[in-house]
């Protein structure tokens, strides 16, 4: 489904990130970045509270908009029970807490814009965290492990990144919003996202282009969240193969995030999602406030993938949501 | 839903993996850790003067050490990830598997954390070390007797 917007606007973000994103190409774009993946903090779970803290408290610092004035606020991340969220929210608003895995940023954009679109509230934030470490505990092996991981594997970014949307007009302009849906195309290897989301993706910009009316020309760039180097050469021959659509102004945010000729251990591309949300809120929100970009279609895909199904030999299931954002 | 297309084209873009080159190396690795625990053995038996049999335990035990040490240190996953199987394999895997756990659920306690945790990837090879041991020793009592 496509939702179209007149009323919502970007007035604000900002982002955290950890060491790894900071050696990356945008590193001078970010707000904040820690040299220690535990923040000074005593657990890596603790330390990503606190990148939600800190992202929160940039967020109202660079807006100059106190937090009393903020009227919701919608947050997710990949921890059991979204615990950096609730955590680091505490305070602030009321809260919705979603779980979207990496497709969240986009979908904490979505729901917040139709509460001010529909005129319940003045001023929402959305906000995304996640940290390797603590992901990498979660679904896979001990953080001191190191097990081997093939190249189609990605990297968990670590970092919070949040944005301010609100209905007094400002620069960028939230057009409209495509909700996904659930896909399953059969795959299974957790060491291959790419390959698991990219039929999401694809299906999400099938049916943007078809709701609207719209072809890929129509916008200055198209970013998907984090289908790592390989993803993304398949969403482009999948969608030229079978749709017939040429995608000449795509890239991947994980692939844009780290340099991967430099930057060995993130092997296909970073992931997460976070991913998404420090690229698009720093450096193609820089872009669209100088108007080098005028029209962009971000497409946050996410694995829903829990290792307990996997080994009872279910299928990885995928979803993206896309949004579209406008110079006004 | 399985979508042959989708996987033509998937399969198309997999990269191989370095299977010959990464098996290299873990032979080589694992080579040079035999090498080292038989210097280890030789050493002990000649400096100690004692048998083998207990030369080879103090040799297993110093291995265990280091390993955990080294993990605790913070850079045996980085060796881990570039020799593989070279030192899984050996008992420095299970030490460090055994380790890494622990470490990473100390923030929970010593009962709910690491008490629990320890053996979250070692659990499975004593578990299944034991039973195979089990059946292989009453296949060979029933062939050959005691």
């Amino acid at each position: 489904m496509t939702f179209y917007y007149n009323n919502v606007y970007l007035k604000e973000t900002s982002c955290i990130t950890g060491p790894y994103e900071k050696k990356g190409p945008l590193g001078k774009y970010f707000d904040k970045s820690y040299k220690d993946l535990y923040m000074g903090e005593k657990s890596f779970e603790k330390g990503e509270i606190k990148l939600v803290k800190d992202s929160l408290n940039i967020l109202f610092r660079k807006s100059k908009i106190g937090k009393e004035k903020i009227d919701l606020v919608v947050g997710g991340d990949l921890l059991n029970q979204i615990t950096a969220s609730t955590y680091g929210a505490l305070g602030v608003g009321d809260f919705i807490g979603i779980y979207g895995a990496c497709s969240s940023s986009v979908l904490g954009m979505i729901i917040v814009s139709n509460f001010i679109e529909s005129g319940f509230i003045n001023r929402g934030v959305s906000l995304v965290s996640s940290h390797n470490m603590t992901s990498e505990k979660q679904f896979r092996y001990p953080t001191e492990y190191g097990a081997p991981k093939p190249h189609t594997s990605t990297f968990t970014s670590t970092g919070a990144a949040s944005c301010l949307l609100t209905n007094e007009k400002s620069k960028v302009k939230v057009e409209c919003a495509t909700l996904g849906r659930i896909i399953d195309y059969n795959q299974n290897d957790p060491n291959d996202m790419g390959r698991v989301m990219a039929p999401a993706a694809i299906d999400t910009l099938v049916r943007h282009f078809k709701d609207t009316g719209r072809d890929p020309n129509y916008y200055d760039l198209i970013l998907t969240g984090d289908l790592g180097k390989y993803g993304l050469e398949i969403v482009k021959d999948y969608m030229c193969c079978e749709h017939n659509i040429e995608l000449s102004n795509y890239n991947d945010c994980g692939v844009m995030l780290y340099n991967l000729e430099k930057q060995k251990e993130v092997h296909a591309g970073g992931s997460g999602p976070v991913c998404s949300a420090l690229v698009v809120y720093s450096y193609i929100y820089n872009l669209l406030l100088k108007k080098k970009l005028k029209r962009v279609l971000f497409l946050a895909t996410g694995a829903l993938f829990s290792p307990l199904l996997l080994y009872q030999k279910e299928n990885i299931n995928s979803i993206c949501h896309a949004i579209s954002l406008e110079v006004v | 839903m399985k979508n042959t297309k989708y996987d033509k084209i998937a399969d198309f873009h997999k990269v191989k993996e370095n299977r010959l080159g990464n098996g290299i190396v873990a032979f080589l690795c694992g080579g040079v850790m035999g090498f080292l625990a038989e210097l280890t053995i030789e050493c002990f038996m000649n400096w100690f003067k004692i048998s083998r049999e207990t030369s080879s335990i103090y040799m297993i035990v110093i291995f265990i050490f280091i390993a955990c040490l080294f993990t605790a240190l913070g850079f045996f996953d980085k060796l881990v990830t570039k020799f593989k199987c070279g030192l899984i394999i050996p008992i420095t895997g299970f030490a460090h598997s055994v380790m890494s756990s622990s470490l990473d659920s100390k923030s929970e306690g010593l009962i709910y954390g690491i008490g629990s945790n320890m053996f979250k990837l070692a659990g499975s090879v004593i578990v299944y070390g034991i039973v195979s041991a089990f059946i292989f020793g009453l296949i060979r009592y029933l062939i050959g007797g005691i």
